[in-house]
């Protein structure tokens, strides 16, 4: 009987040794389910599917053309986001503990961001979040092994107020309509403060807080339209952005006021003609159709749209750009470990303060103690192109990292409060 | 699934050339075809099983059923939205005062009338109806009087889903049909039933008034409190009423 344990437990030995030898195990990390999987995660996941292939078979371009990471293949586990920070806290003990990832790239969600991170910190594991909003992760907290590979979200609204104000946009009142959570309320504050800044006699009006997945918004158009502003601002993103403008489209509110929307490339292809034009938006980096013409995001685009016939919008942007910065960091890390694969320390050092291209520009990890990045992001403006059956973005105008982030040192909120001090617009 | 189905029934209808009016056809038909469906197959092949037993045990069955479609629709429609806006334009706008509304939302108030009062009606003033309402008051006292019970339970509980599979049917158009769709309905719903008096149809309809009214004054004067404000109007409610506003006279139970 003992014999046969330890028997088993030799051959586990063996397993395990041989498999980690041959493979990067990574854990990816996104909404496979529920509210947020059709606009965020499911699109993130097959951004990812399709990289690590490229990855896998050395078909990426240079710099990011070696075989997986530095000749290892990539093995990726995904798991569904979906059940809360309780599970996702489980969830990511199992995939270090369990699973023996090498590394977990994931998060959407601003509360399981902040769930998991302490945890990852504690096991002394390599953790990349790939997309969550909130400043607070490296404002508050500092960390060893938790990353951040794109803007929190200052940077979505700070770049809106910057756009109203370089394309002349007048107007004196604001109404606001964003979710009753983290990501909508620090929206709404860091517009609130930047429009502020820029626009000092701009009047707030009606402040609404609808939960998210609320779906019908009958009543929040209603008194959008009692009280109309010359603006209306809202961080909606997902269902309830598409369930908002289907309902408010047919009862004009997008003629009476002018809409911006922090976050909203996601929904144009599956609007299509319902969205209306003139709409001004951002998509939380300079991504899809506001990307910056490159030989990288030519490729990444291609291999995106011949895999899911669509073009690539925020959230599969943002997962490869992760998952760019990570591959230089293993392979870096690899290069200074002789060639075997790293520790997450040594990963940790060698994605600490670097940069990399991506396909939406540069991407610089200098905020945060070299923990979190800062990126450069665009706005634009809808207009439907009958012709190709599609929304298209005009007036484009992109916005460097330097104008848009606040510098290492200061939280976003009081950086915009104190009027961008340190801000490099061009 | 009403919400689904609609969705596939009002874009096969479209890729067939039909006017946009058949589109009303299509969300009719689309409950019709879910009730069919689905009722018969849920009822016999599983509550069937669970009746006469306690009935917290048939709402833990029943959600966890809602647990296990939500599933399903998914695997049938994917996680891609789906719109289905076409009859949502077919009544124009109307304009009053400073607001514009679409003439969609004001036929939805009409068939919801036209649904409480029908579904009211059948129930009180119909045989069929009375026959129901005794089943549901004792259904050993009704097959004893010779009511075929599994027939009524049957008919009974495909009635309830045509008007549900309706319900969603008739919302898809406002919105982005996709995934998690039904959750918040289940809140709201719960709250506006609790309000009214579990089994009562007046109590229905004026618990889904004081539910609206009390979310619509609550975002147009206090947006904070507007989930609050559901909630308040239940307590309220169930501190005079604890059995809810409207509730059917009961025998004694000895």
């Amino acid at each position: 009987m003992k014999l046969k344990i330890t028997a088993i437990a030799a051959a586990l030995a063996v397993c395990g040794s041989a498999s980690a030898q041959e493979t990067f195990k990574l854990g990816i990390v996104s909404f496979l389910s529920g509210q947020a999987a059709e606009s965020f995660g499911i699109p993130a996941v097959n951004g990812a599917k399709v990289v690590l292939e490229a990855f896998n078979t050395g078909k990426a371009p240079a710099p990011y053309n070696k075989v997986g990471f530095g000749g290892v293949k990539i093995e990726a586990i995904y798991v569904d986001e979906n059940g809360g920070a309780t599970k996702q806290v489980q969830e990511l003990r199992n995939l270090y503990d369990r699973d023996k990832v090498d590394a977990v790239v994931g998060y959407v969600g601003s509360g399981d961001c902040l769930a998991v991170a302490p945890v990852a910190e504690e096991m002394k594991k390599f953790l990349i979040l790939y997309d969550c909003g909130t400043p607070r992760i490296f404002e508050d907290g500092k960390y060893a092994y938790v990353f951040r590979t794109a803007s929190h979200a200052a940077m979505d609204n700070v770049a809106l107020a910057r756009y109203l104000k370089a394309r002349g946009v007048k107007f004196t009142t604001i109404n606001y309509i964003n979710q009753d959570y983290a990501w909508g309320h620090d929206s709404r504050n860091d517009f609130k403060a930047a429009a502020a800044q820029l626009f000092p006699g701009s009047k707030n009006q009606a402040d609404l807080l609808p939960k998210f997945g609320a779906g019908q918004y009958g009543t929040e158009i209603s008194a959008l339209l009692a009280q109309p502003a010359d603006l209306t601002h809202s961080s909606l993103w997902g269902g309830d952005l598409q369930a908002f403008i289907l309902q408010a489209g047919p009862r004009d509110l997008f003629k009476r006021t002018q809409v911006v929307l922090s976050a909203a490339d996601h929904v144009l292809p599956g609007l299509g003609d319902k969205m209306p034009d003139g709409v001004i938006l951002g998509a939380r980096g300079a991504y899809g159709q506001m990307a910056p013409k490159s030989a990288l995001n030519d490729w990444w685009w291609k291999i995106y749209e011949d895999a899911y016939k669509t073009y690539p919008v925020q959230a599969p942007y943002r997962m490869v750009q992760s998952l760019l910065g990570l591959k230089l960091a293993v392979e870096k890390a690899m290069a200074a470990n002789g060639g075997k694969k790293p520790t997450p320390e040594q990963l940790a050092a060698a994605l600490t303060n670097s940069t990399w291209e991506s396909p939406a520009g540069p991407i610089r990890m200098n905020l945060g103690d070299g923990h979190q990045a800062t990126q450069d992001t665009a706005i634009g403006r809808t207009k439907y192109d009958a012709a190709k059956k599609m929304v298209t973005l005009v007036d484009i105008q992109r916005f460097p990292a330097d104008c848009v982030n606040p510098p290492p040192g200061i939280k976003g909120e009081d950086w915009i409060k104190g009027g961008f001090a340190g801000a490099k617009c061009p | 699934m009403g919400a689904y189905a609609a969705a596939s029934f009002v874009a096969w209808f479209a890729s067939w050339g039909l006017a946009p009016g058949f589109s009303l056809v299509a969300l009719l038909l689309a409950s019709v075809a879910v009730a069919a469906l689905l009722a018969p197959l849920v009822e016999r092949g599983l509550l069937r099983v669970f009746y006469g037993r306690d009935e917290v045990l048939l709402v833990l069955v029943t959600y966890a059923l809602f647990l296990i479609l939500e599933d399903a629709t998914k695997l049938i429609w994917g996680t891609n939205p789906y719109f289905v806006s076409a009859p949502y334009s077919l009544f124009g706008n109307v304009q009053v005062g400073a607001q514009s509304y679409v003439g969609y939302d004001f036929v939805l108030v009409a068939v919801a009338v036209v649904c409480g009062v029908g579904v009211w009606w059948g129930l009180n003033r119909t045989r069929t109806g009375k026959v129901v309402l005794a089943v549901i008051h004792s259904a050993e006292v009704a097959s004893s009087m010779g009511v075929n019970i599994s027939r009524v339970y049957t008919f009974a509980f495909m009635f309830g889903i045509f008007l549900a599979a309706l319900g969603g049917a008739l919302t898809a158009p406002m919105i982005s049909v996709s995934p998690g769709v039904s959750v918040s309905v289940v809140i709201v719903s719960f709250a506006v039933v609790i309000i009214g008096g579990l089994g009562s149809i007046e109590g229905a309809a004026i618990g889904a008034l004081i539910v609206g009214l009390a979310r619509a004054l609550a975002v147009h004067t206090w947006p904070p409190a507007e989930l609050f404000s559901i909630y308040l109007a239940m307590a309220i409610v169930l501190v005079f009423r604890p059995e809810g506003l409207f509730l059917r006279v009961k025998a004694r139970r000895i």
